[in-house]
């Protein structure tokens, strides 16, 4: 059981809160909602041996929204007042162009959500500087202990912790804690005058010890000063269509670029997604099974509730490579005429709710690992990657590998350089002829941005085969 | 002129209750920043009203140094007890972490005495309906220039303004006000023969509402850009010229800005680290990064260190020439803070650029379009594919093939690749077409050569 979040936390009363929504719930008004949020996040960082930065902020605010058709009312303030709270009403009803009589709200039921996915035995903010600042200084050892020719580490440790209540017109009264950490490290190594870099990372909705466990943070520091040595002997990547092998885990965000955001409703509400007439069609090969799942206990994308007060779900997106639905929020699903699936998301009470995605990964599939490599004559074998981005309208994604080599032969020989992959979302998975056995879920770095708002998300992938993909390496 | 104010208001006063209370908490040096601000944005589409967002936000900041140790804090929550909780836990903050050599606040002879009035502000108030109305003429010119544009992912006007007040235990107090008024729109068109859809948008942005584009022109812009897409194609993979339009070259001007930014430098992780001085392009590049340009995007009159904002001339005749620094990362490098600090509350100082351009050329963009035999002409690129540590530059695009120096067909799904440093080098010509649409502006730059990637 989630922990009962009280609306006194904010130094409000229920029938102050109440009110306001009953301000804002006007007649036209088809759905109201209030989103009290407080958090504070704090960091330390460390460069050149020294722990040398700390910084801590702390905000808090309530967002008031109201819907008519499919028209958005919203405003935001930072002051937690009676007052500030019905200006915000006043504002966001607007939209309804309604008589200003107070409309009715069913009393909501004070809830908690049913399951608690990231009990943390010891809050963030509990977890003394001077630990953080150790575990830190572990990093550095680490990673120079590895190479010496590793001659700059780069480590910071981010941690969250929001409070939010939900108040909503259709009759919910619910908070969550969501605690959120993450610890990254970037190492630089250089030899007879070359410099590369290399970067590891991960965290979740957990506690400080999930860093110790296994000496977690040792090994995120040898895997950086690892991909910063193996940078250094990389060569030139090469250039057109190829196969490509990903491996698993972190190269599953080509599913939140290729597909993910493509399947978001709002964009296909308004139609204006490549995939908007997709539905019940194949976009991806037999052996493709992709889901969105905000219900993994400690993950990054994972919440007990969106930001809508809906518990999330496990949504399947692409069922045997057949579209088989829409990730929503409350708007979309209702002015679509579908399923809510608790994807409506916000960055802070300053941003409004959105459809986005929380853990995306593909199933599972049957092959090996080793000979999907093998099958493959001339390609690249794709382990690690930077960012990735997608135009949703003519379906073009890209994402950038940062450790990659060559297959020749099948195998896996010479370390080539970084190079960006780009590809036709609604195409791409219909390429996929074998998909491993192997699913790994990544280490809980992701972050996805949408106009303008980020969010923390996951992703998973198997090893898969793409039979063709344009590489964007300098070697033609 | 000065805007030295006289009297002193509501947050100066906080300013320096908050700096002596973090003295007497133990800290021997300490600055602040409280920024607040309204916004209003009017989102329409197909039309109608989407979306309005209506906010007051306020924030404020706080760094302290205890001896050569620091922390930075920040917080929404104007309260006293807050406030003062926040001063003896940013002072704990800092006491945690170690001692850091050369931290500390400029030196008190470094900080601003007088600034200009760089005209910022306008304090233009536009009501909802007026807002709404502009967002809808910006969309309505967009749906009806040509009849391939079928939907719309909408319209915004966006209208902000705030203040920033800055002070430090040197006694230094400073203030300006900003504003902003903004909107932009996103067609969608569809090729009727084969359904398939592109998407573009169009942009305007100023300090002073009198100075925006009209909405019409602003429409009929990003409907030309949207519709031009149609039809587009891979292309072969093969190493030819590639010429950047203002937009695209303008992202190869944030690259260089990244690279010459203090703190990358300072840590190894720039491939212009021990760079200066030496050449970076041919002589007819220069770079500046100017704060002080009247009505500037990028302008500001003190940065965020409450140092004077300057001219600096990052490339002179192809030479590297400056860093942008601030006062941390100038100490890291043995050189002087260039008044690029750049400050976002909650944030430790860092190096932000102001006006940052590169000088146009003679050529318009069609003349330099025609010097292309073959090759590519960039109008999109996505994603994140550059190495800063090494140069290493592979991102998506799109665009139009150039044939015998005509625009000849819209491309898309390939890739561009090169070596930051080779590009630089290999700039052919620059365009004389400089327009500032935010705070890093180029204009149109021909690149002698790159691999494409496509089919």
């Amino acid at each position: 059981m989630g922990e009962l979040v009280q609306l006194t936390s904010f130094g409000l009363t229920e029938g102050e809160v109440l009110g306001a929504l009953g301000r804002v719930k006007v007649r036209d008004v088809d759905y109201a909602d209030l989103y009290f949020e407080s958090c504070v996040s704090e960091s330390v960082s460390m460069e050149e041996s020294l722990v040398k930065r700390a910084t801590k902020s702390v905000s808090q605010g309530v967002g008031v929204r109201a819907t008519a058709g499919e028209k958005t009312g919203f405003a935001y303030s930072d002051e937690l007042t009676k007052a500030a709270l019905e200006l915000a009403a006043d504002t966001a009803r607007y939209i309804a162009n309604s008589p200003s009589e107070a409309g009715r709200v069913s009393v909501p039921v004070n809830q908690r959500p049913t399951r608690n996915l990231y009990p943390i035995e010891r809050a963030q903010a509990e977890v003394a500087t001077a630990d953080r600042v150790s575990l830190l200084n572990a990093i550095d050892a680490e990673a120079r202990r590895y190479d010496p020719r590793i001659k700059n580490v780069m480590a910071s440790f981010n941690t969250e912790f929001k409070v939010v209540v939900v108040a909503t017109s259709d009759g919910l009264l619910i908070g969550d804690r969501q605690p959120l950490s993450r610890l990254q490290v970037t190492c630089i190594a250089e030899e007879n005058g070359q410099r590369q870099a290399g970067s590891f990372g991960g965290g979740g909705r957990v506690g400080f010890e999930f860093y110790h466990d296994g000496d977690r943070h040792l090994r995120f520091a040898r895997e950086a000063a690892r991909e910063a040595i193996l940078n250094l002997s990389a060569v030139e990547a090469p250039a057109g269509v190829m196969p490509v092998v990903l491996g698993g885990g972190w190269p599953g965000i080509l599913l939140h670029e290729a597909i993910g955001h493509g399947l978001e409703a709002d964009f296909n509400r308004k139609k204006t997604s490549a995939f908007s007439h997709l539905l019940g069609k194949r976009v991806a090969s037999e052996v493709c099974t992709i889901v969105d799942d905000g219900t993994l206990p400690g993950r990054r994308g994972s919440l007990n509730m969106d930001d809508e007060g809906t518990p999330t779900g496990r949504t399947v997106l692409i069922e045997r490579g057949i579209l088989r639905g829409y990730i929503t929020d409350k708007l979309n699903a209702r002015l679509m005429g579908i399923p809510v699936t608790g994807n409506g998301r916000r960055e802070s009470y300053q941003s409004v709710v959105l459809p986005r995605m929380t853990n995306t990964f593909m199933l599972a599939g049957t092959s090996d690992p080793d000979e999907i490599i093998r099958s493959v004559d001339r390609g690249l074998y794709a382990v690690s990657f930077g960012g990735g981005q997608v135009d949703i309208t003519n379906g073009k994604f890209v994402f950038s590998a940062s450790e990659a080599y060559m297959i020749e032969g099948g195998k896996v020989t010479r370390p080539v350089k970084g190079a960006t992959l780009i590809g036709s979302g609604p195409e791409i998975l219909t390429k996929v002829s074998m998909v491993g056995h192997d699913l790994k879920l990544d280490e809980g770095i992701g972050t996805c941005g949408k106009d303008g708002q980020s969010v923390p998300v996951g992703v998973g992938l198997p090893t898969i085969r793409i039979d063709e993909i344009t590489v964007g390496g300098t070697q033609g | 002129m000065s805007q030295q104010l006289q009297q002193r208001d509501g947050y100066s006063q906080l300013a320096m209750d908050l700096l002596a209370k973090a003295k007497r908490s133990g800290a021997t040096e300490a600055d602040i920043i409280i920024a607040d601000g309204e916004t209003f944005s009017v989102q329409v589409r197909l039309g109608a009203v989407d979306r309005l967002t209506k906010a007051r936000e306020k924030h404020l900041g706080l760094r302290v140094f205890v001896g050569k140790r620091s922390a930075s804090t920040s917080t929404s929550d104007f309260s006293a007890d807050s406030l003062n909780h926040l001063v003896v836990e940013t002072c704990n903050l800092a006491k945690a972490v170690v001692e850091d050599q050369v931290s500390g606040l400029p030196e008190e002879n470094q900080m601003a005495g007088t600034w200009p009035d760089l005209d910022l502000y306008d304090p233009t108030k536009l009501n909802t309906e007026q807002q709404i109305e502009l967002a809808k003429r910006v969309e309505a010119a967009a749906m009806s220039m040509d009849e391939r544009v079928t939907n719309s992912e909408g319209a915004d006007f966006d209208s902000s303004s705030g203040r920033v007040v800055l002070g430090n235990s040197h006694g230094f107090l400073g203030e300006y006000q900003s504003s902003s008024f903004s909107m932009s729109v996103s067609p969608v068109a569809t090729d009727s023969q084969t359904g398939a859809m592109q998407r573009d948008s169009w942009y305007a942005i100023q300090r002073k509402f009198a100075k925006l584009d009209s909405p019409e022109a602003v429409g009929l812009e990003a409907a030309r850009r949207t519709v031009r897409k149609l039809g587009a194609r891979k292309i072969a993979t093969q190493r030819v010229p590639v010429v950047f339009d203002s937009e695209t070259a303008g992202s190869l001007m944030g690259n260089l800005c990244s690279a010459v930014s203090g703190y990358s430098l300072y840590k190894g992780a720039s491939f212009l680290a021990g760079q200066l001085d030496k050449p970076l392009a041919p002589e007819y590049v220069t770079v500046y990064d100017d704060g002080q340009v009247v009505g500037g995007l990028g302008s500001r009159p003190l940065d965020g260190e409450g140092l004077p904002t300057r001219k600096t001339t990052v490339v002179e005749r192809g030479i590297l020439k400056h860093y942008l620094l601030d006062t941390y990362s100038g100490r890291k490098l043995g050189l002087a803070s260039t008044g690029n600090a750049s400050r976002s509350v909650g944030e430790n100082p860092s190096v932000g650029p102001t006006n940052f351009y590169l000088v146009p050329g003679t050529k318009t963009a069609d003349e330099i379009i025609k010097t292309v035999k073959q090759g590519l002409y960039v109008t999109d690129l996505i994603g994140f594919g550059i190495n800063m540590v090494t140069g290493d530059y592979s991102r998506g695009a799109a665009g139009f093939w150039i044939e015998g120096g005509e625009l000849a067909y819209p491309v898309e799904e390939i890739t561009i690749a090169a070596n930051l440093k080779d590009m630089f080098a290999g700039i052919e010509m620059i365009g004389s077409d400089l327009v500032f649409r935010g705070r890093i502006a180029s204009p149109t730059v021909k690149i002698a050569e790159m691999m494409v990637a496509g089919s």
